[in-house]
């Protein structure tokens, strides 16, 4: 107990460094964080449980759904020159729907217009499975957020949220992943937040996830009510937190621990 | 189908030793968590690995509820001559799936 409130103290101590986010060229990766071994999983693709799900995505692709008849590849051709720097560039703005939309939104939205097929459920292995092997045509690739003016509002609200306290234990995400990136919570290093290698095989998890499963997963941390998969706020979020990673390199499908 | 993840060199000289790795994507329930509903959801785990070269047996594993999802392994062999190696996981609810490479051996 005494642990836990000396961890409490250091967290909150933190916030005054949490206006300041950390210079561009200083910026780690959790990728750098992480153990030889964990590494080593990240690199190697027959090593990469997130392979597994890059496989099904590639099968995905070329499998017709829907009344249509279409598979992706009907009209995408090769993903691998078709969907290159594509993940690196979203969640993008939607003009029929007035606002930006998230990679697996998008794939559900042409599944839904263009495909006349079933919606994918968000975290289910089909959708993971598609999201990454897209993610996967943009590996290496810096991060290259839209810069589409009318993505502006909806970036400042997910900064916003970024610093905004919540949850019973009153933190926001800037006072850790902003002030004290490097240090310690309990045995884990806390990552500076740069969505570089989603969706990630986690092994806590032990498989894979989404950057929302990611960010619910630190609301319910710090004793929030997380917002609802696919929820507004968790699209602006991701969108703040990929400016904030602009011109880092994708590591999709990444792994964490 | 379960899902796997092989790697293994098609061609090795003759005695050489060689480095089989293989992922295997299954959930591996352990037969002690409690689902949504608050019941115990059945185990359902792979119980045992093995890797035969031209039928003989050169690896093999047992499993039980404390191994992770999407399992690794990792084994070695030395090589004889040209031939098929086979990986094989069997678990429960008959799970049963099996996997070949094939081996030239030069000398």
């Amino acid at each position: 107990m005494r642990r836990i409130l000396a961890l409490l103290l250091v967290c909150l101590m933190g916030t005054a460094g949490a206006q300041n986010p950390p210079p561009k060229d200083s910026r780690r990766s959790g990728f750098e964080d992480m153990g030889a071994a964990t590494q080593a999983m990240q690199k190697d693709d027959a090593l990469n449980p997130g392979m597994l799900w890059v496989q099904d995505g590639e099968a995905l692709w070329k499998q017709p759904a829907g009344a249509s008849g279409k598979a992706c590849i009907s009209c995408h051709a090769a993903a691998q020159s078709s969907m290159r720097g594509v993940a690196a560039r979203y969640p993008a703005f939607d003009t029929g729907l007035g606002r930006p939309i998230t990679l697996g939104q998008r794939i559900n939205q042409c599944r839904l217009q263009h495909q006349q097929a079933a919606l994918l459920r968000p975290e289910s292995q089909e959708l993971l499975g598609l999201e990454a092997y897209v993610a996967l045509q943009s590996r290496g690739l810096p991060l290259a957020p839209s810069n589409d003016a009318r993505l502006e509002p909806f970036r400042q609200r997910g900064q916003q949220l970024f610093m905004q306290r919540i949850g019973q234990l009153n933190l926001s995400c800037a006072q850790c992943h902003d002030g004290l990136p490097g240090k310690r919570l309990a045995g884990n290093v806390i990552p500076e937040a740069h969505p570089t290698g989603y969706p990630v095989y986690r092994l806590e998890w032990q498989a894979m996830g989404s950057l929302q499963r990611r960010m619910r997963g630190c609301m319910s941390g710090v004793r929030a009510e997380p917002f609802a998969y696919g929820a507004q706020e968790l699209v602006e979020l991701e969108l703040y937190l990929k400016t904030r990673a602009k011109g880092m390199a994708m590591e999709a499908p990444g792994v964490r621990p | 189908m379960a899902r796997t993840l092989i790697n293994a060199p098609s061609v090795a000289r003759r005695g050489e030793v060689i480095e089989i790795r293989a992922t295997i994507g299954h959930p591996m329930e352990t037969g002690f968590r409690a689902g949504e509903d608050g019941k115990v959801l059945p185990r359902n785990i792979i119980q045992s690995f093995s890797c035969r070269y031209n039928g003989e047996l050169v690896f093999s594993a047992e499993l039980f509820s404390a191994v992770s999802a999407n399992p690794y392994f990792s084994n070695d062999t030395a090589t004889t001559e040209s031939g098929t190696l086979v990986l094989s996981w069997e678990g429960d609810n008959g799970f049963s799936q099996a996997e070949s490479i094939q081996l030239a051996v030069t000398a």
